[in-house]
């Protein structure tokens, strides 16, 4: 009777932090949608800006965070899988290897404005890329980097052991159970990390704030030596200057809930392909 | 050389870090023949099959002296791959590890790995060889079908199929029936007295009448030192030590 009685408060206050969490999101999608939706249309998502930023539409703005997030991607993915493909299966057990774990752990936790200032000193001035895509997209890399290797590592030392070894037995090398059978059933893990990086990535403003971002500029950008404009920073943009408060607040909600369901579809395909992947594991 | 011995271990010592796990240990396997190592947990049969396609070199911090041979080859000398010894030594693990591929992908993957692209050849050789591991009549129909979707009878059979696909000439199986309930139990010992008539097999297991059963030899392993090795129905008969008597009598172990 007692235990009944402590079990049943105990379900009564997890499912209130439950309802309390769903509660907030519930909000942030219910203000985000109704003060951006007034300003979606058509001509908003395909047009470009126009008058000092307070009509028209967002469209190079858009795409200027897709080639900012698709930029970081196509240099973290490889090169965090091989970081984390030589941790876990060829490093030596060691101190050093450990030290450069713990340090990958470490860096997911500096903040994003010191990788910003990173990019600026590194890719922007020392590289001489400039403030362009290319800076913008190595710099958000680096970002993602320590997501990827860290969620790669955990879905690699996951893979049972007993499927390597049945793997090396029928004559494969390491290489080749690596490449066929480990990173096969460690993907759906991979994928996850990606997503999670993915999100973070087109949300940041302060990494692209000194590389990649510009208050304002005329068309799509023509080169990954271009600057752009990108969602994240054209909300903090369009809030804190300019001429036209009213007209720009309106604008900002609507490029929040652009930047929420961008986010929301890339992280929606990548839970397609892992559940794919799943259903076929069984 | 004699030609009936397809495999021999010479004064083999074996060491996880500074702990011995095998003591000076000289065996015969003949060929097409099932040899049963039995003995107590932690004896070391399985390190010491083990060692007879080089799966122990996986582990770090282990040492191994003395010599094995495979068909008169010393399979440690320094210009002999471990991938080639494993293709022609293959393996049967103590709980099923297909992967987590198709059933046609299971079989394939060994043919595959080993260079052979043709897919007619491949087909036929997926069919065949799960004819060979009595898995085919429960599985023609679905073999895209997830493997991991089999019973564990099933799988381990599966897992057999895998080894048979690459033309292997040995088997080792490490308590291939640990995990298993009687009836697959019964089906996998059948699959190994039929095996034999083509294949070398070595089988640790921890069931008496199995080794009993399905040997034609049998070795006692006692605290990584092989007490006893002859003919099966000699030690389950009149064995000459008393400690292999009091163990397949169940005196202790």
């Amino acid at each position: 009777m007692k235990k009944d009685i402590a079990q049943n408060i105990g379900f009564f206050l997890l499912f209130t932090c439950i309802i309390t969490t769903l509660f907030f999101l519930g909000i942030i999608i219910y203000f985000i949608f109704t003060l951006g939706i007034q300003v979606i249309s058509w001509n908003f998502l395909t047009q470009s800006p126009r008058n000092a930023m307070t009509e028209g539409g967002v469209a190079p703005v858009i795409v200027g965070t897709l080639y900012l997030t698709l930029g970081a991607m196509v240099f973290a993915v490889p090169l965090g899988l091989a970081c984390a493909i030589y941790l876990c299966e060829y490093s030596p057990k060691s101190i050093v290897v450990n030290i450069i774990r713990i340090s990958i752990n470490n860096l997911a936790g500096v903040p994003s404005v010191v990788f910003g200032l990173f990019g600026l000193a590194v890719f922007v001035n020392f590289l001489n890329f400039g403030v362009s895509i290319l800076s913008g997209s190595l710099t958000l890399g680096i970002l993602a980097l320590p997501l990827i290797i860290s969620a790669s590592q955990e879905a690699l030392v996951a893979v049972p052991h007993s499927i390597r070894e049945a793997s090396l037995s029928l004559g494969a090398s390491k290489w080749e159970t690596i490449k066929r059978i480990v990173l096969p059933t460690a993907l759906p893990g991979i994928l996850t990390g990606v997503i999670l990086s993915i999100g973070r990535v087109a949300g940041e403003t302060a990494p692209i704030l000194f590389t990649a971002a510009a208050f304002y500029k005329r068309g799509y950008p023509k080169s990954i030596f271009s600057e752009v404009m990108a969602l994240p920073y054209h909300i903090y943009a369009l809030m804190t200057e300019g001429t036209h408060p009213d007209k720009q607040k309106a604008i900002a909600y609507g490029c929040s809930l652009i930047l929420l369901f961008l986010v929301l579809f890339i992280s929606g395909i990548a839970i397609y392909l892992r559940q794919r992947q799943r259903s076929y594991h069984g | 050389m004699d030609s009936s011995i397809k495999m021999w271990a010479e004064k083999v010592n074996f060491f996880y870090g500074s702990t011995q796990a095998l003591k000076s240990v000289s065996i015969n396997i003949f060929k097409n023949q099932v040899t049963a190592l039995i003995g107590p947990s932690g004896c070391g049969k399985s390190t010491f099959i083990r060692l007879f396609n080089r799966m122990n070199e996986l582990v770090v911090n282990t040492r191994l002296t003395g010599r094995i041979y495979i068909d008169g080859e010393n399979i440690n000398s320094s210009c002999i791959d471990a991938v080639d010894i494993r293709r022609r030594v293959g393996m049967v693990f103590q709980k099923p590890n297909p992967f987590p591929k198709s059933i046609f992908d299971n079989i394939a993957y060994g043919l595959r790995v080993n260079g052979i692209k043709n897919k007619d050849f491949i087909e036929e050789r997926v069919a065949q060889t799960l004819k060979k591991a009595a898995l085919w009549d429960e599985v023609k129909c679905g073999l895209k079908e997830s493997a991991l979707g089999l019973s564990g009878g099933q799988q381990q059979r599966l897992c057999i199929a895998r080894c048979l696909a690459v033309e292997t000439e040995v088997i080792l199986f490490d308590e291939p029936c640990a995990s298993l309930d009687p009836i697959s139990t019964g089906k996998i010992e059948e699959l190994i007295l039929e095996l034999k008539k083509d294949y070398t097999i070595v089988i640790v297991t921890h069931n008496m009448q199995q080794a009993a059963r399905v040997s034609d030899f049998t070795g006692f392993f006692l605290l990584g030192e092989l007490i006893e090795f002859g003919k099966t129905n000699e030690i389950f008969t009149a064995p000459k030590d008393k400690r292999t008597e009091a163990y397949i009598t169940g005196r202790f172990g």
